[in-house]
């Protein structure tokens, strides 16, 4: 499963580097093409205007929003609903704890598979092959098994309601990224390495001036599939913080719901400001981050 | 004239001094390649493998994660596999697995599909089809919660205007997995569409051109080439699929909260309140590690399947 994984990820990427690229020819209109269009702008209509309901309700008052039939932009419009869902005083901490949560996961995780995928390409150590199948093992465990024990184990740590409890899993395991760049070093020419070698270069000079940098591509990818997932994630940070100056943003917006559970103004406002920051950053970086997603493929 | 010493170092012929030298790059591989596993190798243990044991551990004891444990024999497993609530959100949860994995599957194949003919527009629409990939589920599952309710959404308005009585959605107990199979679809949609692109764009414009001179309708294109050509996408994306509908939880509970309603209940849903509100990690051991098992089982079966009608051309 996980080399047609790799072989699928890596042509989505090839793709998707490819479009755009190339110079399309300019195309002649055809009429036939019409419909094809007009199904296409029903079908992306239908995955946009879920955000555009999201943010047009945020800007309602209450009465508007449950006014029948709906308008779809608002009538009179208030800022209330902002001033309701940053009155709640920690959406700035939340964003600030998901971008410091999300950046150091992603270094930190960047910088140990890129090691270790270096380790398995390429020294040879005894048990190399048995540690590398563990690794690949494990990508089959869903999370739901190892929290349980996990609360334990951060709980002999006292790092329960603590970031490092989400950081450090996150950081310090990820089978699939270990498993990424190892395909992408075993790619990368010995000859390489063997000249620096010769010319006295320490095995993490070799690594530092010659690896990290030819695995630019790969770990950009990675990366942002490891930053979105942290920005993103909610089990986790479900499960280990309980304190609400430390949540983050996903965490935030569901205990939003729950506090204001009839102000859906308020409700909108929050999770415009939970979604919205990410969307112009998507819409601004389209290409990579769809390429990161699609070669970081399967969801571990 | 210096005799040279040699020994037989893996069938080839080496100088003492070269293997001693050999040695040294040996065991210094040795150490490097340890130092460099180190930071994930600890992860792997602390993170990964030591909560793996624990786990089977807790399945089989009577714990609350903080009085001494003791055994329990198989108590907790007859409790996942006898307990009323239990069993009826495995079937909620397979239920779902059935709408959402191939309602997934097939809009996303036809979204590339029709995306792949777009031309110069393609990135533009991409951008819409794949926004709620990024977009937490969170804030989804918020955006929904709105869209579901009958006193305020649009939805039932719209739907209403055209003389359809829109369903109670999350209210009633028939309608309240397919509603969420509806989000999680909408959620996952532009994913599998990139990756069915991606597909796409690798079956050979000159077999479809052959087929087409040849006389071959677009359907029998479709059937006869287009498909047999993505089955590795196709098994791939069903076997994450699967693993990743089998673990849905987020929407319900954000939705519900903690007091989700007996039929939107799923295992991952049942293993949080069970684990972490009643602090019961035996029963929450088990029932994850029959949920790890069943996930196994059914990867194992596609794999196995496989040979039947997955077509690899290299």
């Amino acid at each position: 499963m996980t080399t047609i994984a790799r072989d699928l990820s890596v042509k989505a990427v090839e793709a998707a580097a490819h479009e755009g690229e190339v110079p399309t020819e300019r195309q002649p209109f055809k009429w036939t093409r019409i419909p094809l269009h007009l199904v296409l702008i029903v079908g992306a209509a239908l995955m946009f205007i879920p955000f555009v309901w999201m943010i047009s309700s945020s800007f309602k008052p209450l009465d508007e929003i449950f006014k029948q039939p709906p308008t779809l932009f608002p009538v009179a419009p208030t800022l209330v609903n902002y001033q309701t869902a940053f009155g709640t005083g920690t959406f700035l901490q939340s964003f600030f704890n998901s971008f410091y949560i999300a950046a150091v996961v992603t270094v930190v995780s960047l910088l140990t598979c890129a090691m270790a995928a270096y380790a398995f390409a390429r020294l040879s150590f005894p048990g190399n092959n048995l540690l590398f199948g563990l690794f690949l093992a494990t990508m089959m465990v869903p999370m739901q098994l190892t929290i349980i024990p996990l609360y334990t184990i951060m709980g002999w740590f006292q790092l329960i309601d603590t970031h490092a409890a989400i950081i450090l899993p996150a950081a310090l395991f990820n089978a699939f990224g270990v498993f990424l760049l190892r395909q992408y070093v075993r790619g990368i020419p010995l000859e390489l390495e063997e000249a620096a070698a010769i010319d006295g270069a320490s095995r993490i000079k070799i690594f530092t001036t010659m690896i990290l940098p030819l695995l630019r591509t790969p770990m950009v990818a990675l990366g942002i599939f490891v930053f979105l997932g942290q920005w993103n994630s909610f089990f986790y940070p479900l499960i280990f913080l309980n304190t609400d100056t430390l949540f983050t943003l996903p965490l935030w917006v569901n205990q939003f719901k729950g506090q204001y559970s009839a102000d859906w103004g308020g409700l909108m406002a929050a999770t415009t400001l939970a979604a919205v920051p990410f969307l112009i950053v998507f819409i601004i970086a389209q290409r990579q981050i769809v390429e990161g997603i699609a070669l970081s493929g399967s969801k571990t | 004239m210096a005799t040279i010493v040699k020994e037989k170092v893996s069938g080839v012929e080496v100088p003492v001094e070269h293997k001693k030298a050999l040695n040294r790059t040996h065991r210094q591989n040795a150490l490097f390649g340890y130092g460099f596993m180190a930071p994930q190798l600890i992860g792997l243990i602390l993170f990964m493998l030591g909560p793996l044991i624990m786990a089977v551990v807790y399945a089989f004891a009577n714990y609350d994660g903080f009085s001494p444990m003791s055994f329990a024999g198989l108590d907790n497993f007859v409790w996942v596999f006898t307990d009323p609530q239990i069993l009826t959100s495995m079937g909620n949860t397979l239920w779902f697995t059935v709408l959402q994995v191939p309602g997934l599957m097939i809009s996303a194949f036809l979204a590339a599909y029709f995306l792949q003919k777009a031309g110069p527009m393609k990135g533009v629409y991409r951008v819409f089809f794949f926004a709620p990939v990024v977009t937490s589920s969170v804030a989804v599952a918020a955006i929904w919660l709105l869209l579901f309710n009958p006193e305020l959404s649009p939805v039932n308005s719209a739907l209403a205007s055209i003389g359809i009585t829109a369903p109670d959605w999350l209210q009633n107990p028939a309608t309240v997995i397919p509603s969420i199979a509806l989000v999680s679809i909408w959620q996952g949609l532009g994913y599998q569409m990139v990756m069915f692109m991606a597909g796409l764009e690798n079956v050979p414009k000159s077999l479809l051109e052959a087929a087409d001179i040849d006389g071959a309708s677009e359907w029998q294109r479709m059937r006869k080439i287009t498909i047999p050509l993505l089955s590795p996408t196709i098994l791939f994306l069903s076997i994450t699929g699967i693993i990743g509908s089998f673990q849905v939880f987020d929407y319900i509970y954000v939705f519900f909260d903690t007091t989700a309603p007996a039929a939107a209940r799923t295992i991952v849903y049942e293993i949080v309140q069970v684990a972490f509100r009643e602090f019961n990690f035996g029963r929450g051991a088990a029932l994850a590690l029959v949920l790890f098992l069943i996930l196994l089982a059914v990867t194992g079966l596609q794999l196995l399947a496989q040979k039947r009608w997955v077509h690899y051309t290299e």
